[in-house]
């Protein structure tokens, strides 16, 4: 193999490939990218066995071929190289090395043969259908802060994607809890996404996918089978496994009678929240939040370390009401509002509290009170 | 060389017999009288306790244990000659020393001997740090103008006057810090002094495997192994960062250890760091049903020890032994720490139903660490178990009427398997 790439173009494939690798391997052959040169193209290829990442670039071809070396130093040669060089990469069979050069660089890389990398089996999709950058990007963005990271529970480590009933008919929904917050972001049904299982994305397909929403606004193929989910842009393929688990009913989650309404502007609510969090040194922080008519106190009591108190100008018409909350969910739920003011939905001091934009539900989140 | 007879406490010069009552048990060492980390390690505490308290047994040998599933908790040094060892099966104790005389542990006498010599102790150093009713590290750092005598003095007087008015002898380890002077203390036992100086440690850790650190048992030698770690020089090669990255908080201070640094204080109110209750099955069993009774008592008895205590942890732990002796351990942290019988049991169910093993095993045990104050405990619910928020109100329902009407007023059906 025998090929020359432009330096921007390689670090943006290889780098995307180089983050699905695992650090800590125990197989070699996952440390490699699989490169495979023919025609006028190069595809680098990594994978995690349940993750695979195929990245394509244009490239001038001399001689066609495929090899596999260490996708984490190619990437950090590429990335050391200056801004515009002409990269050439060279598979020297003879000696099994991988050539490196661009202007007087020059490196050498140990090579694993092709023969060993493991490529995901293809598979029939049940559902293919396109998607808008943007669309996709807001369903994570907006529920994957809420994915739970406990092992115990591994069907909410991920955002399940599913065909929902919602506001204004059938929905693209994405939701995702760890027992203490929830998140349902619904997004139009695409075109062709009606037979779509619902599937549970695992957290790190969600922060690869994340890398190829970056472009602006182009369209994603999306396929979905009961066991895996791919997303396609012109040059990236990211194919990966789902969670094999059932995500538990959420539906009965969402509290639908709260009528304890309180409405506040969602940044100068969040750094309240923050300014007197401050206080308290422990992992969960507890903020209190006192209602009354059109009044919110926020404070914190830290037996150790301190106390604060904030008070802020809010809309509130139903009976005082007293609840805590940790702090950090707090603000993680208050950043997720972009256009409107924050509208808490309450019922008493130990019950689920709701959250939205404004009258948008098309983006719920749900949060679990604290005893404070 | 400064040096110090161990039996009339006179310091000399040079010389392998004390010059004044010509005994042997000398110590020499160039750095004898300027450390002052010690460690004292009670010779087979529990077998000398009984031994002292009925002469028949002195030259029997004697395994304190519990019964024929037991294992050895301590074995006199005539037992040991015969290769019987701490924590041992009972039957393969017995197998090799079939004449043993065995004695049921008196917990409430080893109690009240270890306040004795912690008394004894005390009048050295405030700063003690008891590790078990047997070992304790003490740090005489700064007392040798109030005893008029240098630390190595007052641990020899202190071994001898346990000797004279206990009846009872312990091996020290002198040195500049914690995980050395532990070192030292087991070089030579019983009736040990063993010193490490600063100057020594490189040298004296070199060849060393690092199965010595306390800490690092069969699963962590076998971690080090495949990194080409066996002994201190191999670890000496490592970068910090590279041991981090490696092997995480173990890795920094595996880096230090290699070169004999250990910054940990000996410190008087070491807290509690884990909670952990565990059964030794009257024969093994595979029923599920048994071993989840066996699970909520013990997650119960973790409970009520973190209660009575006022904490409460973060991570819940399942140890299981299987019949072959093969241990499984599990854990797992929860998102909020947790002193409830409920919350512990069910996280060890979850774990339980994970390891995938039929089993039988022979004992189960269930553990709580990470801990922390109560008041930050069980504060909120969980949205996906609504009922979460019943069961541990019931559980403090419970709590309170067993306070009332004693611990068997009201039970779960679950314990009673």
């Amino acid at each position: 193999m025998k090929i020359s790439v432009e330096r921007g173009v390689l670090l943006k494939a290889v780098a995307q490939a180089q983050s699905v690798v695992e650090r800590r391997n125990t197989i070699p052959i996952l440390a490699n990218v699989l490169i495979e040169a023919d025609g006028s193209d190069v595809t680098f290829r990594a994978t995690d066995l349940d993750i695979e990442v195929v990245d394509r670039a244009p490239a001038q071809v001399e001689r066609a071929g495929a090899t596999t070396v260490s996708a984490t130093t190619l990437h950090e040669i590429v990335r050391k190289l200056p801004d515009g060089a002409l990269v050439n990469l060279t598979a020297d069979n003879a000696t099994g090395r991988l050539t490196v050069e661009a202007g007087r660089s020059n490196f050498s890389l140990a090579t694993l043969p092709k023969e060993d990398f493991p490529v995901m089996a293809s598979s029939e999709y049940a559902s293919n259908f396109a998607a808008s950058a943007p669309v996709l990007r807001r369903l994570f963005d907006k529920s994957k802060f809420a994915i739970s990271t406990e092992e115990t529970r591994y069907y909410l480590n991920g955002v399940y994607m599913h065909i929902a009933d919602g506001d204004s008919g059938k929905a693209l929904r994405c939701v995702a809890t760890d027992g203490h917050r929830l998140a349902r972001i619904d997004a139009d049904l695409p075109e062709g996404a009606t037979e779509m299982p619902g599937v549970i994305v695992p957290r790190k397909t969600v922060g690869e996918l994340r890398k190829l929403l970056d472009d602006d606004d182009m369209e994603i193929a999306v396929s979905v089978s009961e066991t895996k989910v791919r997303f396609a842009t012109k040059d990236i393929t990211l194919t990966s496994k789902v969670i094999d688990g059932t995500f538990p009913d959420y539906t009965r989650v969402i509290p639908t009678g709260n009528t304890r309404k309180l409405e506040v502007d969602a940044s100068d609510f969040a750094r309240a929240v923050d300014r007197v969090a401050t206080v308290s040194s422990e992992r969960s922080r507890a903020v209190k939040m006192q209602l009354d008519e059109d009044r919110l106190v926020l404070s914190v009591n830290a037996p150790d370390s301190g106390a604060a108190e904030e008070e802020l100008a809010v809309a509130y018409g139903d009976d005082r009401l007293e609840i805590g909350f940790n702090a950090k969910y707090l603000l993680e739920i208050a950043s997720q509002v972009d256009r409107e003011n924050a509208v808490f939905m309450f019922n008493s001091s130990g019950d689920p509290t709701l959250m939205r934009e404004g009258n948008d539900q098309s983006a719920v989140y749900v949060v679990m009170p604290m005893r404070v | 060389m400064p040096s110090l007879c161990l039996d009339c406490l006179t310091d000399f010069d040079a010389g392998r017999r004390c010059p004044a009552c010509g005994s042997p048990r000398c110590i020499s060492h160039p750095e004898l009288f300027d450390l002052s980390i010690a460690h004292m390690d009670c010779d087979a505490f529990y077998a000398s306790v009984e031994k002292r308290d009925d002469p028949g047994l002195e030259d029997k040998p004697v395994i304190i244990g519990g019964g024929r599933r037991g294992v050895v908790s301590t074995a006199c040094y005539v037992a040991r000659i015969r290769g019987v060892r701490s924590a041992m099966p009972m039957f393969q104790a017995l197998k090799l020393c079939p004449d043993a005389v065995i004695v049921r542990p008196k917990m409430d006498k080893y109690v009240e001997v270890s306040r004795q010599i912690r008394t004894m102790m005390e009048e050295l150093t405030p700063s003690i740090e008891p590790l078990s009713l047997d070992e304790a590290f003490l740090d005489l750092t700064g007392t040798t103008r109030l005893h008029g005598a240098p630390p190595a003095v007052m641990l020899a007087r202190l071994t001898k006057r346990m000797q004279n008015e206990l009846g009872l002898t312990g091996s020290i380890g002198l040195s500049h810090n914690k995980f050395l002077a532990k070192v030292a203390s087991d070089l030579e036992k019983p009736r040990g002094f063993s010193v490490i100086g600063a100057a020594e440690t490189q040298d004296f850790l070199h060849d060393k495997p690092v199965s010595l650190i306390w800490g690092v048992g069969l699963a962590s030698q076998n971690a080090l192994e495949k990194s080409g770690i066996r002994t201190f020089a191999d670890l000496l090669r490592w970068e910090q960062a590279d041991l981090v990255a490696r092997f995480g908080s173990m890795g920094e201070r595996l880096w230090h250890l290699a070169r004999g640094q250990d910054h940990r204080r000996v410190s008087r109110n070491a807290p509690v760091k884990s909670i952990s209750n565990e059964t030794t099955f009257g024969e093994d069993t595979a029923n599920p049903e048994i071993l989840d009774g066996h699970l909520w008592r013990m997650a119960e008895k973790v409970a009520d020890r973190a209660k009575a205590k006022d904490i409460a942890g973060r991570v819940v732990t399942l140890k299981l032994k299987r019949a072959n002796f093969a241990l499984l351990t599990r854990r797992v942290s929860l998102r909020e720490p947790t002193q409830l019988a409920d919350a512990i049991y069910r996280t060890a169910r979850s774990l339980f139903d994970q390891v995938g093993d039929q089993g039988p095993y022979r004992l189960l045990g269930c553990g709580l660490s990470d801990l922390v104050k109560a008041e930050g405990a069980d504060l909120s619910g969980d949205l996906l178990d609504p009922q979460a928020g019943q069961r541990s109100a019931a559980e403090r329902a419970t709590d309170k009427i067993r306070a009332r009407f004693g611990s068997d007023a009201i039970v779960k059906g679950r314990a009673l398997r």
